[in-house]
């Protein structure tokens, strides 16, 4: 073989690098993001739920948002009623972030975690968060 | 050993049956979700047939009367100042009488000191928006109660629209506006670079029963109503004065009137 050394070499450190991902990781536990959901506002609240409960909340918040946003700007509708009965506002600014108004330790923690850049706050403004 | 022929079709026969099964059992999940809830106009809201708007041209006096107005709507609505006129954000803005009602520069009769005024322009939240018509991805829209409305989530800042309006009611986003931002109102949204904004009657306040912005802030100059209600102000207003809108020729069905103060001297 012609250059057998350095071709071995070079597949060394390719294997190297490309498996660099997995016994780089090994030893660190892998913690799971835990949104915060202690803000004034939440501690203020009585019964402490959202406007849906937490397991359906946690699964398909992004496509109740998404029905939201269509009610809201196309629909001419303005008032989300939830399967318990009660009644909010849809907004994500007034309704939403009125509570959770900790984005960084609500939203972007599990959204950092798995890699995911909604562009909401493109244009939504963020809750200001004492600083 | 391979499978014979019966073999074959009982299996493909039994996974069939079961991705049926599956895929309804799929669809009344989903369906459960769909039915977890649902959803009405909020109580407190002023709808309207039609929304449309009268201005009281010499109600307008002084240039504190068209900041204040102006500035009603640029607070609310987190409207970026920008001062180049190429790229600046307007929703509601002032020109001269010859821009303004380039047609009509004859027919009017009017006292000669108001066509020296500059005039309080807006969307005409048009009864046949060629906006609308020329969206590619329905971004623009004319809601139930004729309000063209604007979706910023599906603009994709083609700008097609900005060339449909006759009325130069449309902004396109330059830059981000944000930095122009001079203070955030925190209710509202801002826009982002690429997008194309324009007014909109103010929907968010009618969803509250208020009346637009500029309306409330025009002490009176403005009023706003519905005109498909015979009984409402607004056609109190249109029938007693002598109104003109901007560009009828175009048959885009204008809903902003401006009352000319020329009945004394017709």
């Amino acid at each position: 073989m012609y250059n057998g050394g350095k071709i071995i070499l070079g597949i060394v450190i390719f294997l190297a690098l490309a498996a660099y991902p997995f016994f780089g990781d090994i030893g660190k536990a892998n913690v799971t993001p835990e949104p915060n959901l202690d803000t004034p506002e939440i501690r203020k609240l009585e019964e402490k739920k959202c406007v849906e409960p937490e397991e359906f909340m946690k699964a398909e918040h992004m496509s109740l948002l998404n029905k939201w946003r269509d009610l809201a700007v196309r629909d001419e509708t303005t008032v989300y009623v939830a399967s318990d009965g009660d009644r909010y506002k849809i907004s994500l600014q007034n309704t939403c972030m009125r509570c959770h108004s900790n984005k960084k330790e609500f939203c972007d923690k599990c959204h950092e975690y798995t890699g995911v850049k909604p562009y909401c706050w493109d244009c939504h403004l963020a809750p200001k968060e004492g600083k | 050993m391979g499978i014979d022929r019966r073999d074959f079709l009982k299996m493909a026969g039994a996974s069939a049956i079961l991705a049926i099964g599956g895929l309804t059992i799929v669809e009344d999940i989903t369906k459960d979700i769909a039915q977890a809830s649902e959803f009405t106009p909020e109580s407190g809201a002023i709808t309207a047939g039609k929304w449309a708007m009268v201005i009281d041209v010499a109600k307008f006096k002084t240039e504190d009367d068209y900041k204040r107005v102006i500035n009603a709507c640029n607070s609310i609505h987190n409207i970026p100042v920008i001062d180049d006129p190429k790229s600046e954000v307007k929703w509601i803005w002032t020109d001269s009488f010859e821009h303004t009602f380039p047609e009509q520069q004859e027919e009017v009769h009017m006292k000669e000191s108001l066509k020296e005024m500059p005039f309080l322009l807006l969307c005409n939240h048009c009864e046949h928006p060629p906006c609308v018509r020329v969206c590619p991805t329905k971004a623009t829209f004319k809601r139930s109660d004729g309000i063209v409305m604007q979706d910023m989530h599906r603009c994709i800042g083609c700008r097609f629209c900005m060339a449909g309006c006759p009325y130069g009611s449309r902004s396109f986003n330059w830059t981000d506006p944000r930095p122009h931002i001079k203070e955030e109102n925190p209710d509202y949204p801002t826009r982002m670079k690429g997008v194309v904004e324009k007014c909109t009657f103010c929907t968010e306040r009618l969803a509250e029963g208020l009346e637009p912005a500029c309306v409330e802030a025009s002490n009176g100059a403005m009023v706003f109503g519905d005109i498909t209600d015979a009984n409402s102000e607004i056609r109190k207003v249109l029938n007693e004065a002598y109104t003109i809108r901007r560009k009828p020729e175009l048959g885009t069905g204008p809903k902003v009137y401006y009352v000319m103060g020329g009945a004394d001297n017709a």
